[in-house]
């Protein structure tokens, strides 16, 4: 994208004094501009390596003081005597929510894509491309009052009747009494979350189909699905896949939504509808206001487990993102 | 641009190549007429089993919706139509289900908000009212809001400028790849990890909470998105336009802030609003770092502070019936915050979009 | 097989704009007919009216009658997959599906039509790729994605992919102007020997290839940037191009614009 310009680039070492005097405020100008947003740059890189550094500085002083293990540990008691504390409980809620939200989020979240690139009349497609996008910009905390004031109660009746039909299933029995303040509530309600950034991100990746593989179906005599099946879904695939994983970093280090649903517990248990349970983020915000110097070093190693978690999830989607790049040129 | 609106009204393949062109197709108004049918079954149902909830009401007539159009057109037509029935009504089922719970939530927010929102409820804060009575504002909260996000802003604008002109004018080689890659990876931070990053900071060098501490915190959740928008505005630029200027003489650096700049300036611009809205409704950094307060505290600097989506969050731990109210108040007014700058700024983007377009 | 096209009075729009107005015209069976004219005349878009690919086009719109034999294209009843079914279509730019392999591309239309037996499968596509003269070059490598072809190569793959599924007629929109030379040379060999069997139709910028390939030329023309493209004249090639009767069309094929 730069300019192939040779005024930008360092000139040869000893810069003749003659030539310098004409240009000298330019250069002059050039190379502090240059060097400040070289710098904003650097800048940018060493916030993300102290990032790493100091969380993990913070969590070996707590993982140092816990006397249970840090990942296998059903308890979080930093203040006990002994301090005991580990994580097994959170990753298990926060990858189960998050799982429960991707299996509800990403089947509809294409559906709605698809209505919106292929289906919509085309004079409500672009108000409901629109409105998709405002909703991506809902805050948290409001997803959060509404999944628990809202949402939690109209839940009620669906999770007796998983319970009635599906109890068989073993995650959808209900064996304990109680609101439906469950993992599988809070996966509802982070599906619900993630729906709008996943179906657009998705809906732009429908939109870029050459139409010329479109119409190389429809000449053939492809119905309206059997084009979205042969030409729309394969080429969309990849982009499906980065949107999804997109979607799953939002899912696990949602903090309000989750906060304000769940009632939390810290035992693991496979029976969904059942409340309890916890997340990284949403154990953090409940146990910050009474935890002391070693309560919070030990959230800030549980934080930190949830930043490696995030970090894998997102690399992997621009992996994905980049390879599809190359493909797509490479076939251009 | 790309998109091709295919909406032919499916009908079937004749199912022997003597037979013409035309064949047997349900009438227009069948899936109407199914979606009544459904909808009513559903609802009948719902009633006869008594369920009170009416999710269930609308997955049975969601379901019952995708059966019937799927056999009606499998018995009518041919089952490659029947298929593409399928596929629509499902597509129409996903688009229903999901628009209800979303429009809910807007609905839900102003609805409940209204009641208590007015100007006493703005101009007011929490001063010396009990969290379980009604009374008492979100002044206090705004006011942290306003500071919080200036000051984020103040600070992820110029490093977010900058880096995005470091990638696209500067950048090549092995730090502007590292760049690049980890400001994706910073996008992906969720923000009590940006939180608990100020929050050890705090702890080593036993710092007391504050609004700036918060505003840290919003600023690294901000900049890669301000250095996303500003790169893909940057690179709209024609090239021409910069090969135009440095034809004259004229330095790189005037060249980019001269003309480069201006030019991309109403993409750039839309772009950090956008980024406000989304800092403006981050609450967990606020709770570890601000640590919240019901007194008005100007000074970002010093002191707890409040912030609307704090203040939303504390509300709604009270528990009681009026602090709900304020909670629903005050989350309309973020709300209505967070949409009015989303939409001046898709606004702004709109005008001042390149004419070219897309 | 092969069926005569009768088109009477028809105009397309995009919107409220009027590509192309009132044109009438017969096409032959079992020969070649080619649409010339300058750019933006509509050729392309009256061609796209005859498989019934325009009204994709967000905003298109047809008025008029498409009879193909006896039955109009835009007759109530009539279902516009079942008439690109009969109709088959080859595009500007080669358009092989990315993500199948050779095999599958030419299968593609046929799996749509319902459940063959694999031999059957490959026999079809064996006879499809043969009948566009791609059997030899790709007989080796069917199970490599379409898109590993060079361009000739691809859009004679996706010509063996129309014609596999048997159309009653193949409409080509400029097949050459992406290629070079000899791949040109290839495809209007081709053209040649399906003739034996399909109604062709055929857009071209090249007026030679026009020449070369077709029995009969229609010379489309507008009046002015902005007007709707009409039918000029419609005769034997030879005459098109020897004596016409239309002095536009002199002026056109005599290089004075265009």
């Amino acid at each position: 994208m730069a300019s192939t310009t040779p005024i930008a680039s360092p000139p040869p070492a000893p810069a003749p004094p003659v030539t310098r005097k004409s240009t000298s405020t330019g250069r002059a100008g050039d190379k502090v501009f240059l060097g400040l947003s070289r710098g904003s740059g650097i800048l940018l890189l060493v916030i993300m390596a102290s990032i790493a550094v100091f969380l993990s500085y913070r969590a070996a002083l707590a993982i140092s003081k816990d006397q249970g293990n840090f990942l296998t540990t059903l308890d979080w008691n930093p203040a006990g005597n002994p301090p005991v504390f580990g994580i097994a409980v959170l990753l298990f809620g926060t990858v189960v929510s998050s799982i429960v939200a991707m299996a509800i989020a990403v089947p509809i979240a294409v559906g709605i894509a698809l209505f919106i690139s292929h289906y919509a009349p085309r004079r409500l497609a672009a108000p409901l491309a629109y409105v998709v996008d405002l909703l991506a910009a809902v805050p948290s905390i409001i997803y959060g009052i509404w999944g628990a004031l809202f949402l939690v109660p109209y839940l009620e009746g669906l999770n007796l009747w998983l319970d009635e039909f599906f109890g068989w299933t073993y995650i959808f029995e209900k064996t304990e009494i109680g609101v439906a303040r469950s993992l599988f509530t809070v996966g509802v309600l982070l599906a619900i979350m993630i729906l709008p950034i996943v179906t657009s991100v998705s809906r732009e990746v429908f939109l870029q189909v050459p139409q010329m593989n479109e119409e190389a179906a429809l000449a053939l005599g492809a119905t309206r699905w059997e084009v979205i099946r042969m030409s729309v879904l394969p080429f969309g695939r990849s982009g499906v896949i980065s949107a999804s994983m997109l979607g799953l970093g939002r899912a696990l280090g949602e903090t309000m939504a989750v906060a304000t649903v769940l009632s939390p517990s810290f035992v693991i248990s496979l029976h969904l509808l059942n409340p309890g349970g916890g997340t990284f983020a949403q154990n953090i915000a409940a146990k910050f206001d009474e935890a002391n110097e070693l309560g919070r070093d030990a959230l800030i190693a549980s934080g930190l487990v949830l930043f490696i978690l995030t970090l894998l999830v997102n690399g992997a989607a621009r992996l994905i993102i980049a390879r599809r790049k190359e493909y797509s040129g490479a076939n251009a | 641009m790309s998109h091709t609106a295919i909406q032919d009204r499916p009908a079937p393949v004749p199912p022997s190549r003597k037979g013409g062109l035309s064949s047997r197709s349900l009438p227009r108004w069948a899936p109407i007429g199914f979606a009544i049918v459904s909808i009513a079954l559903g609802v009948g149902i719902g009633i006869g089993a008594g369920w009170e909830s009416r999710i269930q009401w609308g997955l049975i007539s969601g379901l019952i919706f995708v059966t019937i159009s799927y056999v009606a057109t499998s018995i009518v037509e041919n089952k490659r139509q029947a298929k593409d029935r399928l596929a629509t009504s499902v597509v129409w089922v996903c688009f229903i289900l999901a628009i209800v719970p979303l429009f809910s939530l807007i609905w839900v927010t102003v609805s409940r908000g209204i009641k208590v929102l007015d100007t006493y409820f703005l101009t007011h804060s929490m001063a010396g009212v009990p969290g379980i009575e009604p009374g008492g504002g979100v002044y206090h909260a705004i006011i942290g809001t306003l500071e919080q996000v200036g000051i984020a802003t103040v600070i992820s604008v110029p490093i977010g400028l900058l880096t995005a002109i470091y990638l696209v004018e500067y950048g090549k080689g092995a730090l502007a790849k590292a760049v690049t890659f980890f400001v994706d990876v910073m996008t992906g931070i969720p923000s009590i990890v940006a939180g608990l990053f100020i929050l050890s900071i705090m702890l080593i060098a036993d710092i007391q909470p504050s609004g700036l501490m918060g505003s840290l915190a919003l600023a690294i959740l901000m900049t890669p998105v301000v250095v996303r928008s500003t790169e893909e505005m940057l690179k709209l630029v024609p090239n021409e336009l910069r090969e135009a200027s440095l034809a004259l003489g004229v330095p790189k650096y005037r060249t980019i802030t001269k003309v480069v700049i201006p030019t991309a300036l109403g993409g750039i611009t839309t772009g950090v609003m956008l980024a406000i809205a989304r800092i403006a409704g981050e609450t967990a950094p606020i709770i570890l770092l601000v640590f919240g307060s019901q007194l008005i505290n100007s000074n970002p600097f010093e002191g707890a502070q409040s912030s609307l989506p704090f203040y939303i969050w504390d509300q709604y731990k009270i528990g009681s019936e009026a602090s709900y109210d304020r909670a629903w108040a005050a989350a309309l007014v973020l709300i209505a915050f967070v949409m009015i700058l989303n939409l001046v700024a898709r606004g702004i983007a709109r005008w001042k979009a390149p004419k070219t377009g897309r | 097989m092969a069926k005569r096209i009768d088109v009477s009075g028809l105009s397309a729009f995009y919107g409220s704009h009027k590509a192309i107005e009132d044109i009438s015209m017969t096409v032959e069976p079992r020969s070649v007919t080619a649409f010339i004219g300058p750019s933006g005349c509509g050729k392309s878009t009256f061609l796209r009216t005859l498989n019934r690919m325009h009204e994709v086009t967000p905003g298109g719109r047809v008025e008029g009658k498409v009879l193909l034999d006896d039955e109009n294209l835009y007759g109530s009843a009539v279902d516009p997959v079942a008439v690109r079914r009969t109709v088959g279509m080859v595009f500007q730019r080669p358009n092989p599906f990315p993500t199948m392999s050779i095999f599958d591309n030419v299968a593609a239309g046929l799996r749509l039509n319902g459940s063959y037996k694999k031999n059957r499968l490959a026999e079809v596509v064996e006879k499809s790729l043969k009948g566009s003269n791609l059997w030899n070059e790709v007989k080796d490598r069917l199970n490599k994605p379409g898109s590993s072809l060079s361009g000739g190569q691809q859009q004679r793959l996706c010509i063996a992919r129309a014609i596999a599924v048997e159309p009653d007629v193949l409409l080509m929109d400029e097949p050459c102007s992406a290629l070079d030379p000899i791949s040109t040379l290839a495809i209007e060999d081709l053209i040649g020997e399906l003739k034996e069997r399909f109604t062709i139709v055929i857009v071209t910028h090249n007026m030679q290839q026009a020449a070369r390939v077709s029995d009969r030329t229609a010379f489309f023309n507008l009046s002015a940037v902005g007007q709707p493209g009409k039918l000029i004249e419609i005769d034997e090639t030879e005459r098109i191009f020897a004596n016409p009767s239309v002095q536009a069309t002199e002026d056109y094929i005599s290089g004075r614009f265009g």
